[in-house]
């Protein structure tokens, strides 16, 4: 009986001791201001994605989830946890990007997104996300006005990929200190992209000296671009035309230029939007020795090559076919890296990471060593370690000749 | 009733006050852009020789919308798809190789009227297709009822053509004779464009001759006035208005090849804006009258390619040109204030109304 005793007795203790214990990890009090998300021990940590997979501009999206997709298996685990992605579709316009966001936002259980293809989709997708006290991190977002606080910049809102700023900038240093031109002219055609591109070109160029003699727009659509350019010659003639456009109007652009009076020495340039085989058909002998902007593809480094691009193409049975993957996967990153970093990780395995530290934490990035270069976030989001060149169309080819 | 008239005096009054101010805008830009003249009359004439060329294209393809709106009084808005499919075809399978092999360069007239005759057969086939299939099913039907099919052949024959040939831009081969300018008026002027305009020029007059010498023409004639008297009188309607169908695709089918030769530069979704454009051209010269619908583009043409410059420079608005649509359109809006059934249209019998 004694004995008995004793033994209920130690056995009562030890319970007492494992409540004790149990109890102190239930009492993880989270103290973000944002809240906390919280994976028990046998959870994965899901992320989502919203990128455009589909419609004309699919293989701009597929491209980027499969860069997000292939940083998920290399990484296999963070903090001892699997990653499951929810892939959603930006569509590449608003209505998409607003839906994407509702919808994953909707999901207590997602952390944050990469996301979006199309800057149209990341404007109203970010101010969703901002609110709800998500995160996203854009890895093909170029628009200057999403990192713009006078814009459209939501706090919780990041990219890897360039700002245009970079961009039209990079075109602006070239010509003047490059070229030794002194006047130009822009042309855009009244797509956020392609506007303001046009406008960090022209604003530079007036910033290191240059004269802008006409700014000007055409329609998407147009066909006859000889009245345009005509002003562009009565307005000048510039040294100089930058037509930031895609590749049906740049062509258009291209071949009429080259007939209308006043023009012909002008030397002719357009971005990254027109940097393709179309393009290339587009502009046919009209486009030779015009030059282009656009981000350096010269990535490398012996993982992107011996091990990044094998995966790839062994996993997905094609090329890369746009050149965002690469932001993607370092954008995947950059969000593991700062998971394991304020992630509160108990005894049983169960992690809670705070949705403000995951983007003070973000915003804080420094010296991330990615593919696509070293990226640094500001306080507006803007990561990308911005390598943009200028090549020049010669024989058909992109040759890149500066920097 | 009393309440009435002064309702009808105050709408009156507000369109003629719309009419003042649109014409004091017009008036004032001119004046502005005249004063503070930043063209040479050469750039001038530029401006008007493009617009000329362009309106050349909308005329063309102005026209089958005219032809098939007289007879049918539906309009066919796959029309700007007849223009694009001929010339697409045609680049594709005989330009871009007679191009490469230089036979183009070699034999210039021969290749582009072989270019012309494969893009005239794939416009008309594809017109006649369309009106078999599409529209003479429903020739009974509710007015709507057409309209809406009109809409949904355009659909599918774009994205037919896109998957055919696939949606990124084609290129059209550079023709060594005709690169490069003439003298013309004091001013010189792209052999293409000359090509153009003279090609519109008798493109028109063999309409013309067609549409009224000829047995057909008269046919074409009889069913726009009435297609049941017609049809007493022993013309097969069926048939005249597969004729008007072909005619208006030969002619789209000549505008592509035109518009190649100007542009360089084909896609599947080519046909859709001059589609439009031409419409609008149409109901500017007064839809159902074919020299209207000449008129009517001409004039659109030169519209887009001066006002620009002549009206909105002047009042200093930036970026001018990509307004071009906001003043062709205000141009069509302020001819149908003041003239409703176009500048040569005949006022509509009240059958036709």
């Amino acid at each position: 009986m004694k004995r008995f005793a004793l033994t209920a007795g130690l056995i009562i203790v030890a319970g007492l001791i494992l409540a004790a214990c149990g109890g102190g990890a239930a009492e993880f009090v989270c103290e973000d201001e944002i809240g906390c998300v919280t994976y028990g021990p046998d959870e994965p940590i899901r992320i989502a994605s919203a990128l455009v997979i589909s419609g004309p501009n699919a293989d701009l999206g597929l491209d980027s989830q499969w860069g997000v997709e292939l940083a998920i298996d290399f990484r296999e685990e963070v903090l001892g946890h699997s990653v499951e992605l929810q892939a959603e579709d930006d569509g590449c316009n608003a209505e998409g990007g607003q839906a994407a966001g509702q919808k994953i936002v909707a999901d207590p259980t997602i952390i944050g997104a990469i996301a979006t293809s199309c800057s149209g989709a990341g404007v109203p997708m970010s101010e969703v996300i901002s609110e709800a006290g998500y995160f996203m991190v854009s890895p093909s977002n170029t628009a200057p006005s999403l990192t713009d606080p006078d814009q459209a910049f939501n706090d919780g809102y990041l990219r890897t990929a360039h700002n245009d700023r970079v961009q039209g900038r990079a075109m602006a240093e070239f010509a003047i200190s490059e070229l030794g031109v002194t006047s130009a002219a822009a042309i855009h055609d009244g797509d956020p992209y392609t506007e303001g591109l046009a406008q960090v070109f022209a604003d530079s160029f007036e910033d290191l000296g240059g004269e802008i003699v006409l700014f000007t727009a055409v329609n998407k659509g147009d066909t006859d671009m000889r009245p345009v350019l005509t002003s562009v010659a009565a307005a000048g003639p510039p040294d100089f035309l930058y037509y930031p456009v895609f590749t049906a109007e740049g062509g258009f652009l291209t071949k009429q230029a080259e007939e209308t009076a006043g023009l012909e020495d002008t030397i002719l340039s357009a971005a990254d939007g027109m940097i393709s085989d179309a393009a290339v058909e587009a502009v046919g002998e009209a486009g030779e020795g015009m030059y282009f902007s656009g981000p350096d593809l010269a990535f490398g480094g012996s993982f992107y090559n011996n091990e990044f691009l094998p995966a790839y193409e062994a996993k997905y049975g094609t090329e890369p076919t746009s050149v965002f993957h690469a932001h993607a996967f370092d954008a995947t990153n950059m969000v593991f890296d700062c998971i394991e970093e304020v992630g509160i990780v108990d005894d049983d395995g169960t992690i809670h990471i705070g949705r403000q530290d995951m983007r003070t934490c973000l915003y804080d990035t420094t010296s991330f060593q990615g593919i696509t270069g070293t990226l640094e976030c500001n306080d507006l989001g803007d990561c990308a370690d911005p390598k943009i060149s200028v090549s020049q169309l010669t024989n058909g080819e992109y040759v890149r000749i500066w920097p | 009733m009393r309440e009435r008239i002064q309702d009808i005096d105050f709408i009156g009054l507000v369109l003629w006050l719309f009419r003042a101010v649109i014409i004091a805008l017009v008036l004032w830009g001119t004046i502005a852009a005249v004063i503070d003249n930043p063209y040479s009359t050469r750039q001038w004439l530029d401006f008007l020789v493009a617009g000329i060329s362009q309106g050349s294209m909308y005329a063309l393809i102005a026209i089958g919308y005219t032809l098939v709106y007289g007879v049918l009084f539906m309009i066919n808005f796959a029309h700007g798809e007849f223009f694009m499919s001929g010339i697409m075809t045609a680049t594709i399978f005989v330009a871009g190789p007679m191009g490469e092999s230089g036979f183009l360069d070699r034999n210039p007239i021969l290749g582009l009227l072989i270019i012309a005759l494969v893009a005239v057969v794939v416009s008309v086939g594809v017109a006649l297709l369309t009106e078999r299939v599409a529209y003479r099913p429903l020739r009974k039907a509710p007015r709507l009822v057409p309209l809406i099919t009109a809409i949904g052949a355009s659909f599918f024959w774009q994205y037919f053509f896109s998957g055919l040939f696939g949606s990124e831009v084609k290129a059209f081969p550079q023709i060594e004779i005709l690169a490069g300018k003439v003298p013309f008026l004091g001013t010189e002027i792209l052999k293409t464009q000359l090509v153009v305009i003279v090609a519109t020029v008798i493109m028109l007059i063999g309409l013309n001759f067609f549409i009224m010498r000829t047995k057909t023409g008269k046919a074409i004639r009889a069913v726009a006035e009435d297609k049941d008297v017609a049809a007493l009188m022993g013309i097969d309607v069926d048939r005249t208005v597969a004729i008007t169908f072909a005619t208006g695709a030969a002619m789209a089918g000549v505008a592509g090849v035109l518009f190649a030769l100007v542009f360089r530069q084909v896609h599947f979704f080519m046909g859709f804006i001059p589609g439009i454009k031409a419409f609008t051209a149409a109901v500017l010269g007064g839809i159902g009258s074919i020299p209207g619908a000449a008129v009517g583009g001409f004039l659109l043409g030169m519209f887009e390619s001066v006002g620009p410059s002549l009206f909105l420079e002047g009042l200093g608005i930036p970026a001018a040109h990509q307004l071009k649509d906001v003043i062709a359109f205000t141009m069509l809006v302020l001819i149908l204030i003041f003239r409703p059934q176009g500048i040569l249209g005949e006022r509509l019998a009240e059958q036709k109304a």
